[in-house]
């Protein structure tokens, strides 16, 4: 429950600024509206329109997840937080906002997909909402923890996407895999290995991030 | 009365390869209240924010006891009430949201009627559903004193605490810490010489310069 009113404050708190929302709305509106444009009148395979969907994602959370830390860090509000609740909360509270968040986006940037892109086509439903909920799981826990490590940083600009490479790319890549599986009609348990990994990165990563993060948030 | 001590064995400190203070040994006893003073840049901040679990020490340990048991960290921030300037809470919202936001995330009841007082206390009630991006300094700092002392924490630590107040303010604040100061431990890290009259014992970090300590 503390770590679900941590949560609501910094809900509460981003329906009155919303820094993140706005930037996060504008980065996929543009970047969509860039594709749209480069592409033209050309038809692009359906294989390709699944990988410009997971790049549009990824890059989208590199714009709009790192807020859950760095704005407490801005605003000195970081002590604030060690004051009032025990690091397992702060993280747990950070998760929630960042899933919610990483939700939203990736409903918004699939729905626009769908309705955009003529090769966007899903023939086995069932397969891509496993890869799209386990996905966002992945993204939105690495993401939560790489805030929390560059927003104890100076430049926190840079080293956001610098650190997410090498830690969302395992996950990106197995779910272009499956995003394509679920395009050819693929049958969930032919793509069983696929989305054991996936279980495997979410559980590695979480019990990683509850046990790191200690150590990243006390200075 | 509670009976809250924190001791402090062995602390050092260093920032890089500059020493802050060097072996400090200390017990605090609640009841008492105990003044940190040295003059800028002597660590009074440093420590103040060890004995908080904010920031780690570089050699020692800070041991945080409420009567015989030893305080798990993971629930220390309920025992603290911590001021200083360089606290911030969130401009974004009320005083009143501040404090109840506060006390969920805490775990705790949020006390209606005691946050009605120390507001009333403080002389803050009137303006309480104002958004605090619009309080003058005195104002949030008087706020932080409410913030500090909403859970009714049994160890308070005060750093600078007087810094932006008006004489009405620094009175009422010297009230506050005379009123409770036979229930609670306060620790006091300042260089204003009215701050430290409260103390009972003063600790100088100047004397824990030397590397041979």
């Amino acid at each position: 429950m503390k770590a679900y009113h941590l949560f609501k404050k910094d809900w509460e708190s981003e329906l009155r600024t919303r820094y993140a929302l706005n930037a996060l709305s504008m980065f996929i509106l543009v970047t969509i509206s860039v594709i749209m444009f480069s592409i033209g009148s050309e038809k692009i395979t359906e294989y390709l329109t699944g990988g410009l969907l997971w790049v549009v994602i990824f890059f989208s959370a590199m714009s709009g997840l790192s807020r859950a830390f760095v704005s407490e860090e801005e605003r000195g509000t970081t002590l604030t937080l060690h004051l009032i609740a025990s690091p397992s909360t702060i993280f747990s509270g950070k998760l929630l906002y960042n899933l919610i968040l990483v939700f939203l986006m990736n409903f918004a940037i699939t729905f626009l997909f769908m309705i955009l892109f003529e090769s966007f086509i899903i023939k086995n439903l069932l397969l891509f909402l496993i890869a799209f909920l386990l996905g966002n799981v992945g993204i939105a826990v690495s993401s939560t923890i790489i805030a929390a490590i560059i927003s104890k940083a100076s430049s926190k600009g840079t080293l956001y996407p610098v650190l997410s490479f090498p830690i969302l790319l395992p996950l990106i890549l197995v779910l272009l895999e499956l995003t394509k599986f679920a395009m050819d009609g693929n049958s969930v348990v032919e793509s069983m290995t696929e989305i054991l990994v996936l279980v495997s990165y979410d559980v590695i990563m979480t019990t990683a991030s509850y046990l790191l993060f200690d150590f990243i948030w006390k200075e | 009365m509670n009976n809250y001590t924190v001791i402090l064995n062995n602390l050092v400190k260093y920032f890089g390869r500059r020493l802050v203070f060097n072996n400090i040994n200390h017990r605090f006893d609640s009841g008492n209240i105990y003044g940190i003073a040295g003059p800028n840049g002597s660590g009074k901040s440093t420590i103040v924010k060890i004995i908080a679990n904010l920031i780690s020490p570089t050699k020692g340990k800070v041991v945080h006891l409420d009567g015989e048991k030893e305080i798990n960290y993971e629930r220390l921030h309920n025992y603290i009430g911590f001021v200083s300037p360089y606290l911030f809470l969130y401009d974004e919202f009320t005083a009143y949201e501040n404090l109840i936001y506060f006390s969920k995330i805490r775990g705790v009841k949020f006390n209606e009627a005691y946050a009605d007082f120390l507001l009333s206390e403080f002389n803050l009630y009137k303006r309480r559903d104002d958004v605090i991006r619009g309080y003058s300094s005195g104002m949030k700092q008087r706020l932080k004193f409410i913030f500090a002392l909403i859970h009714n924490p049994q160890l308070v630590i005060l750093d600078e605490p007087t810094s932006n107040l008006d004489a009405p303010g620094k009175e009422k604040v010297y009230e506050i810490i005379a009123k409770n100061r036979n229930e609670k431990l306060f620790i006091i890290a300042s260089n204003e010489e009215s701050d430290l009259e409260l103390c009972g014992e003063i600790i100088n970090l100047e004397n824990y310069k030397n590397s041979g300590n």
